[in-house]
């Protein structure tokens, strides 16, 4: 051992985790933050696989048996707590004198230096472990602000969502822009109508053809809104296949009647979609706000949508009128005791 | 300017004076905003427009308002971080001299848009530091004059550091390491603590 013993204090200083075996596989010595890992008590006379689970190679059952193919990549397992898992190879030393294991922590280096303590010494000057330490400080002290603004931007989003008074999917005014402008109306000197449009069996669409057809007919149904309304006058749609006309200044119940008669047989004309067509109609409520009575947006509301239950109730792909009349002939409906939701 | 740099001033101004003061300094400065993006890169003449309404407001010069700063950055703890990189450099305070060398790329490693100046450090005898800083980041010289002395207590090492003015354009501090381990610094391990 006289050999090893001489350049013990050399593998100390560039691998301080090396450990030192004899033939046998047992420990003679161990360098210094090796020694650090191993705790208190005596190094020397140690079997290397008691210290140590190979975990690859696998096939490999004893020291000597890993002698006779040096340089193979060694993973191991402390077998003591926290059970730090290792890199390393073997190199035997000439004429049988035993073998050096040169040990890394690999990966395992963030764990290792709070489970041990380590400190730059215990590195070899020219590794690179505290370079990566400091990497990996670096990187996380750089995400953090990073993290914040994401968390920052998205809080953004939800507040711009919120306050958006678009449609994504049609591109008219949603029902937040609606309630505003209907509000600002109301209480106005301007008389309006006010067109509750809602599709007929709209919900079948989307069962048959599926959500993008769906999605394909509010957009069409959209333009064409667009197309026969007045450019100043306010389109919103405010639910699924619901929709909101605002009209200001119109009053003239002949107008009306055949702005919706025309928005209907539009709506209602096939459209193409993908290699085929198919068709939506489209049932309109109609309330006329002529100032000659005070009304609060959700009367007005109230007013329209029933107007439009008549309109549904009639049989579908047609207009109604808000009558007083209609109050009493659907007063289940008005006192809560609504029926099956129209489809 | 890279947002670090000014979110580390903002956060310098509103520590040591208050967030009125920020404020006021803020509006002084006409920024529009109310706090820096620490990951947005500025105008520079945002930071100028920010540490010339500082100095009004703390009444300091920019150069002692600039070295307050530099201490600022490596001893509040909510700097921690910086200082702990800082660390990184080296065991005692004059393996931390020499590691300055390295200290432009190590923040590139962590923020590839934060370029510093080259900082040049030579031992010019046992314990005696010539450092040269080279000319590109305005009031980089003031603010690592108070990241010099405050390293140095943080190492508990006792320097004696002087501001030698310019040579060649490049700004020239001699650094007289009296003694390594004059006092306890602050503590530092490798490992955070498992966090």
């Amino acid at each position: 051992m006289t050999g090893l013993d001489r350049i013990a204090p050399l593998f100390d200083m560039l691998c301080p985790m090396h450990v030192a075996l004899d033939d046998d596989g047992r420990l003679v010595s161990a360098g210094p933050t090796m020694k650090k890992l191993l705790g208190p008590g005596e190094v020397r006379g140690q079997a290397f696989l008691d210290i140590f689970q190979l975990d690859r190679p696998r096939t490999v059952r004893s020291v000597s048996e890993l002698m006779e193919s040096p340089r193979t990549r060694l993973h191991l397992t402390f077998r003591r707590p926290p059970r730090t898992r290792l890199k390393g190879v073997m190199v035997p030393l000439p004429d049988g004198q035993g073998a050096i294991v040169d040990l890394s922590f690999g990966i395992s280096l963030l764990d290792a230096v709070n489970d041990y303590a380590l400190t730059a010494q215990d590195f070899a000057p020219t590794s690179l472990a505290v370079e990566l330490l400091y990497l990996v400080e670096a990187k996380t002290a750089a995400m953090e602000p990073l993290h914040n603004l994401n968390r920052r931007l998205d809080d953004d989003r939800k507040v711009a969502e919120e306050q958006a008074a678009t449609d994504v999917l049609t591109g008219l005014w949603n029902r937040r822009a609606f309630d505003e402008r209907l509000a600002r109306l109301s209480g106005g000197v301007r008389p309006f109508a006010l067109m509750h449009l809602d599709l007929d069996r709209f919900k079948r669409v989307n069962d048959t053809l599926g959500h993008a057809a769906g999605d394909h007919a509010l957009k069409h149904v959209a333009r064409i809104m667009s197309e026969e309304i007045r450019g100043r006058d306010s389109i919103a749609r405010i639910g699924g296949d619901e929709f909101m006309i605002l009209l200001e200044g119109v009053t003239d119940d002949t107008e009306l009647a055949g702005i919706a008669r025309r928005l209907i047989e539009r709506i209602s004309r096939p459209m193409p979609y993908k290699d085929r067509n198919f068709a939506v109609s489209a049932s309109i409520g109609i309330v006329i706000a002529d100032l000659e009575e005070a009304m609060t947006p959700d009367s007005l509301f109230g007013r329209a949508d029933l107007a439009l239950y008549a309109a549904k109730s009639a049989g579908r792909a047609d207009h109604r009128f808000y009558d007083i009349a209609l109050e009493h002939q659907f007063e289940s409906r008005l006192d809560g005791t609504e029926p099956a939701r129209r489809a | 300017m890279h947002g670090l740099v000014n979110t580390s001033i903002e956060r310098f101004l509103r520590r040591a004076y208050g967030n009125d003061r920020w404020q006021a300094v803020a509006t002084a400065a006409d920024l529009g905003i109310d706090t820096f993006e620490p990951m947005m890169i500025y105008d520079d003449a945002v930071t100028e427009a920010v540490l010339d309404a500082a100095s009004a407001q703390t009444g300091l010069s920019r150069a002692d308002l600039l070295e307050d700063l530099g201490t600022f950055l490596v001893s509040d703890t909510s700097m921690e971080p910086l200082r702990r990189l800082l660390r990184f450099g080296g065991d005692d305070y004059t393996e931390f001299l020499h590691s300055l060398d390295d200290l432009p790329d190590r923040v590139r490693l962590a923020v590839p848009e934060l370029e510093l100046p080259r900082i040049e450090s030579h031992e010019i005898t046992p314990g005696l530091f010539r450092l040269s800083i080279s000319p590109g980041l305005p009031g980089f010289t003031q603010v690592f004059a108070g990241v010099l002395r405050t390293m140095a207590d943080d190492y508990g090492a006792l320097v004696m550091l002087d501001h030698r003015g310019q040579r060649g354009g490049c700004d020239e501090f001699s650094i007289a390491v009296v003694e390594k381990d004059f006092a306890t610094g602050r503590s530092f391990a490798l490992g955070t603590g498992g966090t």
